[in-house]
Parts: C-alpha cells; sequence; structure tokens
C-alpha cells in the first residue's frame, strides 16, 4: 500500500466532516433540549460515536421514555456495526489493542469510503477518514452542548441531504456487477417496506440480509 | 448514577463491542472462501439501505421532503461524472434552496 493513503481517507470525507460537525452541534443542543448535561453529552459522543444511536438514546430520555428503552433504540441502531465489523475484518492488523482502538473510527461513513472499487477494504482510508470525522463530531457536540440556541439548524442548510448523497455516490461504482446490482436493489427495497413498519435501525439491519444472495455452498 | 450516565455507559460499551466484533476476533486473518461472496454484497445492500433511509426516513414512516430533492441533484451530478464533493454539495444545497421557498 502506498504511503499516501491517510491523506486520501481524509480527503474523501472532508466534505462529509462539515456536515458531521453540523450535526455533532445539533446533537449537542438537542442534548441539553433532552436534559442531558453538556459534559454527558460530550462523552457520548467521544465514546459511542454514532449519531443515529445517540440523537434516539437522547429523545427517549428526554421524553421521558426511561432507560431501557433508550439502550434497546440505540443498540438496535447500531447492530449494523456487527456486520460491518465482520466485513472489515480482514484488514485490521497489528495487536489486539491498536485492532479495537482502531475498529472504534467505524462508522457508516468511514466505512464506506474506505472500500475500493476492487471489493477489498483499505485500513489507511478508514482510520485517515476515520481521524477527520471523529474531532468534527465529539468538537460540534461540545459547541453545540455549549453554545446551544445560537447555531442554525443544519437541515436548514440542507446538511441532511449530504448524507444520501455520499452513500449514493460510494454506491454507484459499487454495482458494477450484475450481482451487486441485485444485493443493491434488495437492500432498498427491504429497507423501503420496513421503514414504516419497524424502529429506526430495523430497515438497515434487515437490508443486510440482501447479502445472503451471495451464499456459494462451502 | 443517574439515567443519562447509566444510558452513555451501557451504550457507550454497546457500541464498542459491535464495531470491534470482527477486527478483535477475526482480525488480520482472511474470511472463510463461502463466505467472501456475501460479505462483498453486504456494501452494496447496505449503502442502498442507507440512502433510502437517510432521503425517506421519518419516525416509522415515510416521509417525502426536500431531501428528495437533493438526492435528485446528486443523481445528476453523479451523472455528468462529477466528484463526491461536487454531489454532496449539490445535494445539501439544492435541499437548502427549496427549504428557504416552501
Amino acid at each position: 500500500m502506498s504511503p499516501g493513503r491517510y491523506r486520501d481517507g481524509a480527503r474523501k470525507v472532508a466534505p462529509i466532516g462539515i456536515a458531521a460537525f453540523a450535526f455533532g452541534a445539533s446533537f449537542g443542543v438537542l442534548a441539553r433540549a433532552s436534559g442531558i448535561q453538556s459534559v454527558e453529552a460530550i462523552v457520548m459522543s467521544a465514546t459511542t460515536f454514532a449519531g443515529s444511536a445517540q440523537f434516539a438514546a437522547s429523545s427517549i430520555l428526554g421524553a421521558g421514555g426511561g432507560v431501557l428503552s433508550a439502550i434497546v433504540a440505540a443498540t438496535l441502531l447500531n447492530a449494523r456495526y456487527a456486520p460491518i465489523s465482520v466485513s472489515m475484518a480482514p484488514v485490521f492488523t497489528g495487536g489486539v489493542v491498536r485492532r479495537l482502538l482502531e475498529s472504534q473510527l467505524i462508522v457508516d461513513e468511514t466505512w464506506a469510503v474506505s472500500r475500493r472499487t476492487d471489493g477489498a477494504f483499505d485500513r489507511r482510508l478508514l482510520v485517515g477518514a476515520g481521524l477527520v470525522l471523529y474531532p468534527c463530531w465529539v468538537g460540534g457536540t461540545a459547541v453545540g452542548a455549549i453554545a446551544g440556541d445560537a447555531l442554525a439548524d443544519p437541515a436548514d442548510l440542507g446538511l441532511d441531504a449530504a448524507f444520501p448523497a455520499l452513500f449514493l455516490a460510494l454506491l454507484v461504482p459499487q454495482v458494477r456487477s450484475r450481482q451487486a446490482l441485485a444485493a443493491a436493489v434488495l437492500g432498498g427495497m427491504i429497507a423501503l417496506v420496513l421503514l414504516p413498519f419497524t424502529p429506526a435501525g430495523v430497515p438497515i439491519v434487515a437490508a443486510s440480509a440482501a447479502c445472503l444472495i451471495g451464499w456459494r455452498k462451502p | 448514577m443517574s439515567d443519562t450516565w447509566i444510558v452513555i455507559v451501557v451504550v457507550g460499551a454497546l457500541t464498542i463491542a459491535l464495531k470491534a466484533v470482527g477486527p478483535v476476533l477475526l482480525g488480520g486473518r482472511p474470511l472463510p472462501q463461502h463466505l467472501t461472496g456475501i460479505v462483498i454484497l453486504l456494501a452494496p445492500a447496505l449503502l442502498a439501505a442507507l440512502v433510502v433511509t437517510q432521503v425517506l426516513g421519518g419516525d416509522e414512516e415515510i416521509v417525502l421532503d426536500a431531501r428528495l430533492v437533493g438526492l435528485g441533484a446528486a443523481v445528476v451530478a453523479l451523472l455528468l461524472r462529477a466528484p463526491l464533493l461536487v454531489v454532496v454539495i449539490a445535494a445539501a444545497a439544492s435541499t437548502a434552496v427549496v427549504r428557504l421557498f416552501t
């Protein structure tokens, strides 16, 4: 692997870093509005580092939904990281501690940008992208939790549309083979059908089952 | 410990474990041959699901709003072979403009 790759990962994820910062800030604002202290919001962003789960957990706490439902909702939302981390496992080398630390940089966006068009993952792209996104998310949370309501709503800036656009742009080069296209169509359809009936997170986890069409007899 | 700290500690620990399960248990080893065909299709399946949920997702409902215009702009940018940065900015800017006027 050529040594420029950390930078390549950072560059690829940079436009999303801006959106992640803005959403980190809106998480900070929402957490405060839900009765969560600034330091608690920042610690949550630093340890969980998974936006949708954090939004879900804090809004449930704010609505008085209870500890258990907050934990269940957040865990359902993050369940997709099990198959995602298994798919990336071969590229993580080194000792257990290093693998554990580097694996924490896995989020949807860093996972997606670290996949090369040949289907393999690149650890350096992941780490480069993660080291950009992580401070954006945690720093954004701190700004939002402390500066509060003075900030613009990221939705007013259209930043919520930046994420599906990124995933679509990363999907297009993946669907060169007929089987990959079939998996994408099936995964998208599973998510669409489940979207109105299931809690957030379930459609994505269920859609991962579409990859089973690639099963070959051992 | 307050309710909030319980949630932060438990969710944090579970998320760390979910992200680490592959790299820590299987790290550095190639996946078994018969699993490779499945795992390689995980990316297109999950990416498509992420596009669908992020553009149409609401609170257990399908929501059609300005994000669709943003995705349309992203499709046009992709058809014109625009770089990633342009695709993302086109989606955000067009969504923002639609929200400004509606």
